[in-house]
């Protein structure tokens, strides 16, 4: 892929920028470039020259309780990596973005405007041959004030937002081994499984990756459309919740819908598989169809 | 049920620990990187030929091991490919192989299975994948006691 992609097709052109943009604004003070990587490790073999680290795990996550940052640790922690409310944030990682969306995703419930991704992530700079350092640069000063809130309705579900939901579309973003309920895990995190397998009932089944080519970037609208659109029977859904087993692919997912559709209401359900799948008396569908809505 | 005290392991893997066990989280992790890059290069036969070897499918990144045996000295050499965009499974590949390889057959197959909280990680790295550092110690003992019982599974020669 040499061709410049057009990023007017999608429903929010701003929510991307190419590697070629992100090279022309390396010394922009008003950009930070974030990356976010599956292997934590990664960013220290080599990262785009000025880009901070981020560490999904250790940074976004409360060490104790299972839920994010809280507003005033969130501030410390972008304060820390050179940001501002006004600054415009490019994330890009790993594996597609995956762990970059997650980390945006993470940075929209703090209600940060200017939140971009850099399509097709590390593998798409790497494979254009552009530069990439081990050298760590000391980020700006920055001072950022906590966020009044983390707003936790607009664009995260919690499993009562789900069971409100239903009757409504719903994306199940997991392996199709994962969503038929053969395996409680996903391959290669046995220790991240459920009691239960399956899929919530009546959630559609579209792995996260479909949504993205080869090369990592993400597909054409066109591509997207046919995929959830059309063939997941989103149609004109108002409001879609995305969910996998820990929150994070389906974070992929939602910045699809979200951003690349225009779906007006998307919401994570983060707490996943791994909350719904161990919960008591929550309904379950097995096999390879969506089910009935429970009480319909 | 008392723990296997670190002074009992082979000297080779005790040395590892602790030059992990002395460090703070975050250094821990500049180790592990010191060490994914310290991850020797396969030998010759079996460049291009991973076909050759086991995969360990439970790791996220792929990771690629074999094994080859001195029976007169009855002591396993191991050895590791794992592509460089995979540094933390490298770096796991590398501890391993630091720790164990050369070792005899009964030295390695005593190795606890905890080998992975000894090294203190579990705060700096996600404890899903450390357990691609247990599946790899796993494979490994399963290697030697099917070599033991005269008929290894997928190895070469």
């Amino acid at each position: 892929m040499t061709e410049e992609k057009d990023f007017s097709q999608y429903a929010h052109p701003d929510a991307l920028v190419s590697t070629d943009w992100v090279a022309q604004h390396q010394d922009d003070p008003s950009v930070v470039l974030l990356e976010s990587n599956e292997d934590v490790l990664l960013y220290e073999t080599g990262h785009i020259p000025g880009a901070q680290k981020i560490d999904w795990h250790t940074d976004l996550n409360d060490p104790v309780t299972r839920d994010f940052l809280g507003p005033e640790q969130f501030a410390a922690f972008a304060s820390a990596k050179g940001i501002t409310p006004e600054t415009t944030v490019v994330f890009y990682g790993d594996k597609s973005n995956w762990w970059a969306a997650y980390a945006l995703w993470v940075f929209t419930l703090f209600g940060h405007e200017d939140l971009r991704l850099m399509d097709g992530g590390r593998q798409k700079w790497a494979a254009e041959g552009r530069e990439l350092v081990t050298e760590v640069q000391a980020p700006a000063a920055a001072e950022y004030p906590a966020p009044a809130q983390r707003d936790d309705s607009t664009f995260r579900a919690f499993r009562e937002d789900v069971l409100a939901h239903f009757g409504k579309p719903m994306i199940d973003v997991r392996s199709p081994l994962e969503y038929s309920g053969e395996r409680t895990h996903m391959e290669g995190y046995e220790q991240e499984g459920a009691l239960r397998g399956g899929h919530i009932p009546s959630a559609a089944s579209v792995p996260w990756a479909k949504a993205a080519n080869e090369d990592g970037t993400f597909r054409s609208r066109a591509e997207l459309e046919a995929i959830y659109t059309e063939q997941a029977g989103l149609g004109a859904a108002e409001e879609v919740i995305a969910y996998c087993r820990i929150g994070e692919r389906s974070s992929h997912t939602w910045f699809v819908l979200q951003h690349l559709l225009g779906y007006d209401n998307v919401r994570n359900y983060d707490g996943s598989w791994t909350e719904w799948g161990n919960a008591v008396r929550l309904p379950i569908a097995t096999g390879d169809q969506p089910g009935a809505v429970p009480g319909a | 049920m008392s723990q296997t005290p670190n002074s009992t392991l082979p000297a080779q893997l005790t040395e590892v620990i602790e030059e992990f066990a002395e460090l703070e989280d975050r250094q821990k992790l500049e180790l592990l990187l010191e060490f994914s890059r310290e991850l020797p290069e396969l030998p010759e036969r079996y460049l291009n030929s991973y076909d050759q070897m086991e995969e360990v499918v439970e790791c996220q990144s792929p990771l690629f091991l074999t094994l080859e045996y001195d029976d007169a000295a009855g002591t396993a050499a191991i050895f590791f490919a794992a592509p460089p965009e995979a540094p933390t499974t490298r770096g796991f590949a590398a501890i391993l192989h630091e720790g164990l390889s050369g070792l005899r057959f009964e030295e390695i197959l005593a190795v606890p299975e905890d080998l992975s909280e000894r090294l203190g990680l579990s705060k700096a790295i996600t404890p899903l994948r450390l357990r691609g550092m247990t599946a790899m110690l796993g494979r490994i003992k399963r290697n030697i006691r099917a070599h033991q019982a005269g008929s290894a599974p997928g190895q070469p020669g």
